[in-house]
């Protein structure tokens, strides 16, 4: 249960972090990739102080013989690169590129009762579950 | 210092905490595609992963409740460009093993190599597309 409260607590950080951020407005993304329009560089220290924390946390955090509420890390074990890698990057790219909207930032954004961010969390769910079926990866 | 970016570096330092947290109690990345994949799945004896979502979604709304300041909304995009955008951002993190925060966030912050492509690949990717969404078709 601990486990599952602090799960929660996390989710609940990161969402509302990336509220505060600005980028649950897709406007502030679509300013930030167009580079050749009136620049928005607040996503650049989005990106720029999460990515600081992480490094400077997880370092500590491995240096644990093990996550708290489990037995092992459950760290991504791939090392190479491959075609799939940057073929379903690209292809995010693209998605992100057009609406403005990643992952977790869409379901965020649910909150702002926008219809919008519906229609593209349900179609995103489409594709995580089509491709898993699939079995792209 | 103007507050939009005071906001952005607060956010970005409770996004990167939160992957912190998630790591050192759960031992897991906070990577939001991988996780939903896991959803969808129905992995029913990991129960963290809909904590993890339900607790996403109620970051929002506390967000949204205090309202500092509330998030402006956008409906300009046409709706099957919206439906293809979606589509896509599942479909490429499926592919690509995660999105910006699984990448991008977790990615970076363990120093791992495939990360560093994805992201430099999706960002490349994301500023051609936008760029030739907003000037060459018009789309908003």
């Amino acid at each position: 249960m601990q486990k599952n409260l602090l799960s929660l607590f996390s989710g609940l950080v990161f969402g509302f972090g990336v509220s505060l951020s600005g980028m649950t407005n897709p406007n502030t993304v679509i300013h930030f990739l167009d580079i050749t329009g009136e620049w928005d560089v607040s996503l650049v220290f989005v990106l720029c102080s999460a990515v600081l924390t992480t490094v400077v946390g997880f370092r500590w955090v491995l240096k644990q013989p093990h996550p708290r509420c489990d037995s092992q890390f459950h760290l991504p074990t791939k090392q190479t690169l491959d075609g799939q890698l940057i073929i379903g990057s690209a292809i995010f790219g693209v998605g992100w590129g057009l609406a403005g909207y990643c992952p977790g930032v869409a379901i965020a954004a649910l909150a702002t009762l926008n219809g919008e961010v519906y229609v593209f969390v349900m179609a995103m769910l489409v594709g995580l579950y089509c491709s898993k079926k699939l079995n792209f990866s | 210092m103007n507050s939009s970016i005071l906001h952005a570096i607060m956010g970005g330092i409770l996004i990167g905490s939160s992957a912190i947290i998630l790591l050192y109690f759960v031992g897991r990345i906070a990577g939001i595609s991988s996780i939903l994949r896991g959803v969808l799945t129905l992995k029913v004896e990991e129960h963290w992963r809909y904590f993890f979502i339900a607790g996403l979604l109620l970051g929002g709304v506390v967000y949204q409740w205090l309202a500092i300041p509330p998030t402006l909304v956008r409906s300009a995009l046409p709706l099957p460009v919206v439906v293809l955008a979606g589509l896509l951002v599942g479909i490429g993190a499926s592919i690509g093993g995660g999105c910006t925060s699984g990448h991008g966030v977790c990615g970076l912050g363990r120093l791992s190599k495939r990360s560093f492509v994805a992201t430099l690949t999706f960002v490349a990717f994301a500023m051609l597309t936008t760029r030739i969404a907003r000037h060459t078709l018009g789309l908003f």
